[in-house]
């Protein structure tokens, strides 16, 4: 945070400073993170009414394509032992959430680490792990490959997402609250092509603040610069040997976001001298004539995850799709915008 | 899904580190930061992803 302002300061400030620039701003908060502890700590409502804050496609869980959850049902059901992070079994495939094939006896293990995946496959010989998230997650995915791990690879890239949604005319976002563990790892360097003012964010209520204190201080002065509010925790230079280990073993691809569609170079996939270890070839056969996935019509998870409405303009939001029983992926990932929405309904 | 918790490294063996999180005691890997005992590190996943710098050693 600005270590000479205090919290109540802070706030002040940003009053002040939105009182001067005299028109709505709209700021994204790219990482899941961020959207929980926006609403926990009730940081809506004490910025001004001009001030918006949406979410972002900074979910691992709501931006997995429906694709890879049936595929790795199939496996599943096929008698291919799986292992994911918790949130995963939850998403509505086409048929099943994986949580579903569970119930009907697939082996479906929830791990914490890919060290816990390695150990389960001392035991389960052909088991696969299913491997989401971003930057700060992939290294952990790559260690593991190393070691021998198959996977279904579902990892993700997050500064393309951002530069398409910034270059959206349909879609004025002012300015990004950067992910501050993707930024940990890829540092101020990796969002230099995003041409809209940005400012690395930690997750403290005032961090929080502080960063958007930035962004407005950004927008005054008419600057697009990529500022770094979480030096604690983040180099300029983020964590290259992170990269390195990820860049060891993955290679740039383009790929599909759930409810987005295909962004340039925005995925990774195994190199060639792992692909012995990418499920989708090794069970090539099993996977083969899946069914085209069916999104539920009412799910409105597309429009939320780049910004375009608030979970409650959706018409399912509360009514057909909740916690206990979601119809679509932000309502199913701990923060996922709608289930945060959802959680604290009546504070938001 | 990005979430990393604080904790101090109590010791060290190999790509290995003992984690105290205020009490809870875990393992972490280390192959991408070299943190020293005492240091206190950011933990994602079961790996360590940094060291948080001592002016505020908290995430």
């Amino acid at each position: 945070m600005l270590k000479t302002e205090s919290i109540k300061q802070i706030i002040d400030n940003i009053s002040d400073i939105s009182k001067a620039i005299k028109r709505p701003v709209k700021f994204m908060e790219v990482c899941g993170t961020h959207t929980q502890a926006i609403a926990r700590y009730g940081i809506r409502s004490v910025l001004p009414e001009n001030i918006t804050l949406v979410s972002g496609p900074g979910c691992p869980v709501c931006v997995t394509p429906q694709k890879t959850i049936d595929e790795t049902v199939k496996l599943a059901i096929e008698g291919i032992p799986i292992a994911t992070y918790g949130d995963m079994l939850k998403v509505p495939g086409t048929d099943m959430s994986l949580e579903k094939a569970r119930e009907n006896g697939a082996d479906i293990f929830i791990v914490e680490s890919t060290t816990d995946a390695l150990k389960l496959k001392e035991q389960h010989k052909n088991l696969v792990f299913l491997a989401i998230g971003f930057e700060t997650t992939t290294p952990m995915t790559a260690y593991a490959v190393k070691k021998g791990l198959d996977i279904i690879c579902a990892h993700k890239t997050i500064p393309e997402a951002m530069q398409m949604i910034a270059s959206d005319k349909n879609n004025q976002i002012d300015g990004f609250l950067n992910p501050g563990h993707v930024s940990t790892i890829i540092g101020i360097e990796g969002y230099l092509k995003i041409d809209i003012p940005q400012v690395i964010a930690g997750f403290k209520p005032e961090d929080v603040l502080a960063a958007i204190l930035m962004l407005l201080r950004q927008i005054r002065d008419n600057k697009k610069n990529v500022e770094n509010g979480y030096t604690r925790a983040v180099r300029p230079e983020g964590n290259p040997e992170a990269r390195q280990l990820t860049a060891s073993v993955f290679e740039k691809c383009d790929t599909d976001w759930r409810g987005i569609g295909m962004i340039p170079l925005s995925g990774l996939r195994l190199k060639n001298i792992y692909k012995l270890q990418d499920a989708r070839q090794k069970y090539s056969d099993i996977l083969k004539n899946l069914p085209e996935p069916k999104e539920n019509k009412e799910c409105r998870c597309a429009d939320v995850i780049i910004g375009k409405i608030h979970p409650k303009q959706c018409a399912a939001f509360a009514r057909l799709c909740t916690e206990e029983n979601p119809i679509g992926p932000c309502m199913v990932g701990s923060e996922g915008a709608c289930r945060v929405a959802y959680r604290y309904r009546d504070k938001i | 899904m990005c979430l990393a918790i604080p904790g101090t490294v109590i010791k060290i063996k190999d790509d290995t580190a003992v984690i105290d999180y205020g009490g809870v005691i875990k393992e972490a890997k280390i192959p991408i930061i070299r943190p020293k005992v005492g240091d206190t590190v950011l933990v994602h996943a079961g790996f360590a992803i940094e060291i948080l710098k001592e002016e505020d050693s908290y995430a």
